[in-house]
């Protein structure tokens, strides 16, 4: 009767690029939720189902894997999830191991093993359509009999075969014998041999092989992934991506900007003046609307990303960069993430999770914050405007976007550089393998690819939003806290905390030629970047300066001498002044010891390149 | 005459099976974990291969079929693989 008593849980297991989150999503539709295991960050969905008879069932869907030694944080929860070893978790009464059943054998060694855990299974082939499609016979009965587990062929994307999937499920979770004690040890090559040639062996009795095998995928990857043609085609991608990302984001981002700049005039109507009306209007408005506003960008970019995963792309991105990333240290896989970081790097640093090695992964997040984020537009349109002549080069290229092009090509380079240095200090030189599969291509599904754009949207606000809130209000209070005294002449901001902190630290700015007004500034810059150019406009007292960057930029022009305003652009090429960030970082890498390293390495590397900026451009007649 | 090589070794083209997995050529624990993932994506004594890309540089990383899925990975890794091609006897 204990049985009753308890949801029964399943769990699914199967190698990467089996269709598994596709059936995950088919068996549980908008019923989930994601969260984090506990201590670490990987993601755990899960989400619940009503057998035929009314039974609810809990279904978890676990990261993809290859074998239950685990290699990534991803896998060691499978692993763990599936051992039932895992903090806060019931080790599951069914598993549904997930196969894509046109790509089998590695999925029948996963069942081998999956079967010395000794839980009821079932396995899923999923992805029948395709088989069936390309004449691809697979004897389901002797499969059946040779792996002791049902069969049930599915197609996710149709939601066929689900029905009949979750009543084997059903059928399967009484089965549990009280006594079930797992025998699976980490097995040795040999072991994984044997096991490999047992799935070999059964495959031969059960598979026959395509009738009309995919020649698609070979002939895409004869132009995608050639020498040359492949690079080209790579960096056009990259070309249209980022025209899209910056061209059909702004009028979406003009739109939230108006709505929350209405709003926050609104609440200054209705509210009354004071400390209460300034912690909503210019703390919490004005920093959620700092972080919301990105949000058309990030889901363009993550539109991109998810089409090209499921198309199957993003591993031959992987294949065409990772030679050239190697050789900075970096693992092909850095690829996706780092692309992210263009737009924020905060999906970018969450993106890192696709690296199996800790090594890897921590040098890849350590160096997204340097790849050039939107949120350094607006400072880098800002101080180009007022310093840089708007001049052509050779009668052809704007002066302005070569200098706003460099500033991009610094942070790349620097990236590439801090890699390098991370590998040879840290690891020694030591290099993780490079091997991952090429799957096959197919076509997205919209409605899935829909559904993940939602949940990626919905996560990405959710831990945003969980960090950013708490650190926009603490700023707020350093730049609001205590009031200028009465008939105070200055801006207010002058006599606030952060007022005093800009002037002690003035002293330690003055060598990279900042004045106080900057320092000053570079205070609530912490919370975004971007703030920083309001804040540029409260000290100097510009009104509304988000709508008059022109009328800033003469006044900085006026303030600052080209060498000052040249420091500051090199200073926010590496400046980690988005505590939102950093927050996530400790997140990630649930440590605080490597986030202070990115903090202090960032500001090293700031601090060097507007000394350097600063002296050489007055030494050059700029001062 | 048997015509083995590494796989490191073989060129765009190159097609034959698998003779053997691990070849101690890193420090001991990297290799016998080598072995052990290899083995796991399906590089097992007797998987057919085929090496069917090329990087640009250094013609690294290659991208091979394996019996029937396609896998890709570094010269370094593929080191660790011996491969008879075909047409030669064993």
């Amino acid at each position: 009767m204990d049985m009753q008593v308890r949801t029964p849980r399943v769990a699914l297991v199967g190698n990467p690029n089996s269709g598994k989150t596709a059936l995950f999503n088919a068996l549980t539709g908008a019923h989930q939720k994601v969260a984090n295991y506990a201590g670490v960050t990987v993601e755990r969905k899960e989400g619940h189902i009503r057998t035929g008879e009314g039974r609810a069932l809990t279904v978890l869907d676990l990261p993809g894997t290859y074998s239950l030694r685990a290699r990534s944080p991803d896998e060691e929860v499978t692993r763990d999830a599936v051992l039932g070893k895992l903090a806060g978790e019931v080790p599951p009464d069914v598993i549904v191991a997930v196969a894509d059943a046109t790509n089998l054998r590695l999925v029948l060694r996963l069942v081998l093993e999956l079967k010395a855990v000794g839980r009821p299974m079932v396995l899923a082939l999923n992805m029948y359509d395709i088989a069936q499609r390309q004449g691809l016979r697979i004897d389901l009965e002797t499969l059946q009999a040779e792996l002791g587990v049902p069969v049930i062929p599915t197609t996710a994307t149709r939601r066929r075969g689900v029905a009949e999937l979750i009543a084997a499920v059903d059928a399967a979770a009484g089965t549990l014998s009280a006594t079930a004690e797992s025998e699976w040890i980490s097995p040795d090559a040999d072991a994984l041999r044997g096991k490999a040639r047992e799935a070999e062996r059964i495959m031969k009795a059960c598979v026959k092989p395509p009738e009309r095998p995919d020649t698609l995928t070979g002939k895409i990857d004869g132009v995608l992934l050639h020498p040359v043609a492949g690079l080209l085609i790579l960096v056009a991608l990259l070309f249209v991506m980022f025209q899209a990302v910056f061209t059909w984001a702004t009028p979406l981002m003009d739109g939230i900007e108006g709505v929350l700049g209405g709003f926050g005039a609104w609440i200054a109507t209705v509210m009354p003046d004071g400390i209460w009306q300034s912690l909503i209007v210019d703390g919490l408005i004005a920093g959620v609307g700092g972080v919301l506003v990105f949000l058309p960008q990030i889901l363009i970019l993550f539109l991109f990303i998810l089409l090209l995963e499921d198309f199957g792309y993003m591993a031959r991105a992987a294949f065409l960069m990772d030679r050239v990333m190697g050789g900075a240290g970096l693992h092909g896989r850095a690829f996706i993430p780092l692309l992210s970081s263009f737009a924020c790097a905060i999906p970018g640093v969450m993106a890192a999770r696709v690296i199996d090695s800790k090594r890897d992964r921590l040098t890849t997040i350590m160096v997204a914050p340097l790849m050039t984020c939107s949120a350094r537009i607006p400072v880098y349109v800002l101080i180009i405007g007022a310093f840089i002549p708007n001049e052509k080069v050779w009668g052809v290229l704007s002066l302005q976007g070569l200098v706003m092009f460099g500033l991009y090509a610094a942070g790349i380079v620097s990236a590439l550089i801090v890699s390098f240095v991370i590998r040879k200090i840290f690891w020694r030189g030591a290099v993780e393998p490079f091997m991952m599969e090429l799957p096959a291509y197919k076509l997205p599904d919209p409605k899935s690819v829909a559904f993940n754009l939602w949940l990626r949207a919905r996560i990405f606000l959710e831990r945003a939003g969980r960090i950013i809130l708490p650190l926009m209000v603490i700023v707020w209070a350093l730049a609001t806290f205590p009031y200028p005294p009465e008939g105070a002449t200055q801006p207010a901001i002058d006599y606030s905390f952060a007022g005093m902190i800009g002037r002690a630290l003035e002293p330690i700015f003055a060598p990279i030629g900042f004045n106080w007004q900057m320092v000053i500034a570079l205070i609530p810059g912490m919370a975004a970047r971007e703030v920083a150019v309001a804040a540029l406009g409260t000290v100097y007292a510009v009104a509304d300066p988000e709508s008059a960057t022109s009328l800033l930029g003469a006044t900085l022009a006026s303030h600052w001498s080209l060498a000052t305003g040249l420091a500051f652009l090199a200073w926010y090429i590496f400046a980690p002044q988005c505590v939102a960030t950093l927050g996530v970082v400790k997140r990630e890498l649930n440590s605080w010891k490597w986030m202070w390293v990115m903090v202090v390495y960032m500001f090293g590397l700031a601090y060097l390149a507007a000394f350097v900026t600063y002296h050489l451009s007055v030494a050059l007649g700029g001062g | 005459m048997s015509d083995t090589l590494k796989l490191s070794e073989a060129r765009k083209g190159a097609r034959g099976v698998i003779v053997q997995v691990g070849e101690h050529c890193h420090h001991k624990g990297d290799a016998v974990e080598l072995e052990r993932r290899l083995i796991e994506l399906g590089f097992v004594e007797g998987a057919r291969v085929e090496l069917l890309h090329e990087g640009l540089f250094g013609r690294d990383p290659i991208a091979m079929k394996v019996d029937d899925m396609r896998v890709a990975l570094r010269r370094h890794e593929a080191a660790s693989l011996t491969i008879r091609l075909d047409g030669t006897a064993a």
